[in-house]
């Protein structure tokens, strides 16, 4: 780490701390905005969410090594120190420099795999709610089947039959067999939205069922898919996290935090660093995004007013 | 005058959930609307007046709901149930617009008013979206909403009960439709309010020029706005009348107590200990519909007759031209039977 790198890290964390404290100012004028930080550990979480975020688009200034650079193959696995940050790993990589480049990747392929998951979702829950009959049966029946998987397995062999799978392809599939639960919950929203007298107002104006689906009904239904989705992405992480360490996620040597936490797990005992700290950055973006969603779960319902 | 609604022999039938059998909310309901009159369709909750005006519209949740085969609307000479979906939109919120009874959930709590408004003009007419929302505040201007330029940004929920209603009529008259049909227009508002929406109604029909068909069980509504009235009972018309001759001779019992069970502030009702009128009993469930006439249950002039056999539609005489005036009743054969039973 130079100075350069120190510079940017510190800069980086007071802009997102700037722009966390803006946000606040500003949407505290609004009802949603006080029940959105009124949440203990929104703020903490939002912080966390926008720091690695900020971190990951710099990571060519924040990082002091490329992430495949192999420093001193002579000599891996340094510790913690103001020269390698979070030490290095097993083939002499600096852990700081991979970890912020991974940031890139997990991040990335978690908002992604989340963004597929809840359109087709989205889609496939909006459709079945409301034509409802034949359709419904048998969109719900194939979100049974698609939820009685177990979604590791499913990728495990997709991943399996391809050898070198490519890294939109991995996404697709991570997004792909995520959306079933997001159905659902659209379609029971759908459900009931679509009884509503200002849709009977809207069909009686000369809507169409597109009209009538993407202005009166999905708006009035983002509440909980944005909640959801919020939730979703950290799942996505995961999923990604276990097969990246399984080996049959992002191919080596790009950086994942979940295949990082692979190369370095048989060194534990000797040289902790290499695979603890990519672990703690899973598990602090997944607890933050946890939070962000509780809190926006809170802010996008006006019945928690008097809570 | 070619009439510019015609409804003949309307039947709306549900399939009830459980298997239970058919409930035949509408059976056999026929009337005409005439090019910018007002009509007023009148009766109790459950007999039949919305699922009339929904099924003008072909709005009736199918399934449960059907349209059976004989019924025919005509709307300037074309069979509304015969049209492509894609036409029949063209017709909805076009030519023939819809006003609901709930001003608090007919609107859509995510887009502002001005939005709304601008739908159906932005549907129909293809106006681009900075013309159509000059057209919603010429709307809100004429309905009667001040600072229009202001509340055109506004959400429903920024507004009154009233004021929301007046939204729902400037929405259902951006395309100047030949046909609006106002399913209990006033019925969620103040006393107050409701005055000042029928003005309203009236003053934009004369303007416009617009038939309205006015569905209510509010008696009162009817005698200041309508031209004739249709009042209907258990899914069918029972009488049907010019507003003047029908407040002044109602001949079909069910009317006479709709018009006794308003409360009069000049003539308090004698009988009865000055207690308000009432019809016994209540509209039978449309799944079972009584034999005969469909009113007996309930009639205080009923005989044997009534209870065997279910009467046509009788022309009632009087002045104008013949069925003018018609009414669903025995009553018209033997009118000496018009004393109550004891």
């Amino acid at each position: 780490m130079n100075l350069w790198n120190w510079l940017a890290l510190g800069g980086a964390a007071v802009l997102t701390l700037i722009v966390v404290a803006e946000l606040r100012r500003r949407v505290r004028a609004t009802a949603a905005g006080r029940r959105f930080f009124r949440h203990p550990t929104a703020e903490l979480g939002l912080f966390v969410l926008a720091f690695f975020v900020t971190v990951a688009i710099a990571a060519p200034v924040v990082a002091p090594y490329a992430p495949y650079y192999q420093i001193d193959i002579e000599h891996p696995d340094h510790a913690p120190s103001a020269q390698f940050l979070l030490g290095t790993d097993p083939l002499s990589r600096d852990v700081w420099s991979r970890l912020v480049y991974g940031a890139r990747v997990s991040l990335g392929i978690g908002a992604v795999a989340m963004l597929v998951a809840a359109t087709v979702g989205t889609a496939v829950g909006a459709v079945a709610g409301y034509f409802r009959r034949g359709v419904d049966a048998a969109l719900m029946r194939l979100v049974d089947v698609g939820l009685a998987m177990p979604r590791i397995f499913v990728l495990l062999m997709a991943v399996a039959l391809w050898e070198h799978i490519a890294l939109w392809v991995l996404v697709l599939l991570i997004g792909l067999t995520g959306w079933f639960g997001t159905s659902r919950l659209v379609r029971a929203e759908v459900l009931s939205l679509r009884e509503r007298e200002f849709v009977a107002a809207a069909r009686a104006l000369g809507a169409g069922a597109g009209r009538v689906i993407f202005r009166h009904v999905l708006p009035n239904a983002a509440a909980p898919i944005i909640v959801s989705g919020a939730l979703g992405i950290g799942h996505m992480m995961l999923l990604e996290a276990g097969l990246s360490f399984l080996g049959l996620g992002v191919p080596s040597p790009a950086p994942s935090w979940g295949n990082m936490i692979a190369d370095g797990w048989h060194k534990m005992s000797v040289a902790w660093w290499s695979s603890t700290f990519p672990g703690l950055a899973i598990s602090l973006v997944v607890m933050a995004l946890n939070a962000v969603g509780d809190a926006l779960r809170d802010a996008l319902d006006p019945r928690k007013e008097a809570a | 005058m070619e009439p510019l609604l015609r409804v003949r022999d309307l039947k709306t039938y549900f399939v009830t959930e459980h298997g239970s059998g058919t409930a035949r909310a509408v059976d056999g309901v026929s009337f005409e609307v005439q090019p910018g009159e007002t009509l007023g369709i009148v009766g109790e909750s459950g007999c039949g007046k919305t699922v009339t005006s929904l099924s003008i519209l072909r709005l009736i949740p199918e399934p449960p709901g059907h349209i059976r085969p004989g019924s025919f609307i005509e709307f300037e000479g074309r069979n509304l149930l015969t049209l492509e979906p894609r036409e029949l939109r063209a017709i909805r919120g076009n030519q023939i617009a819809m006003i609901f009874q709930e001003p608090m959930t007919s609107l859509n709590p995510v887009f502002t008013v001005g939005d709304q408004i601008a739908e159906a003009a932005i549907v129909h007419q293809r106006l681009s979206r900075r013309a159509a929302r000059t057209r919603a505040i010429e709307m809100l201007n004429l309905v009667g909403i001040p600072d229009p330029d202001e509340r055109v940004d506004h959400y429903p929920h920024q507004m009154s009960g009233g004021m929301r209603q007046r939204v729902m009529i400037a929405m259902a008259l951006v395309c100047h439709p030949k046909l609006l049909i106002a399913d209990e227009p006033t019925t969620a508002l103040d006393v107050t309010i409701q005055a000042q929406i029928l003005e309203l109604l009236d003053r934009l029909q004369a303007d416009l020029g617009m038939a309205v068909m006015l569905i209510t069980h509010d008696l009162g509504v009817v005698a200041g706005s309508a031209d004739r009235v249709v009042v209907m009972y258990a899914g069918q018309v029972v009488e049907q009348a010019p507003t003047t001759a029908l407040f002044a001779r109602p001949l079909h019992p069910y009317t006479e107590g709709l018009l006794a069970s308003v409360p009069r502030l000049d003539a308090p009702p004698a009988r009865e200990h000055g207690r308000l009128h009432g019809i016994p009993g209540q509209v039978p469930a449309a799944t079972a519909w009584p034999d005969g006439c469909r009113f007996h249950p309930r009639c205080r002039y009923a005989w044997d007759r009534c209870r065997a056999e279910a009467p046509p539609l009788l022309d009632a005489g009087g002045e104008g031209e013949p069925g003018a005036h018609t009414v669903r009743c025995w009553l018209l054969t033997e009118p000496r039977r018009r004393t109550p039973h004891p």
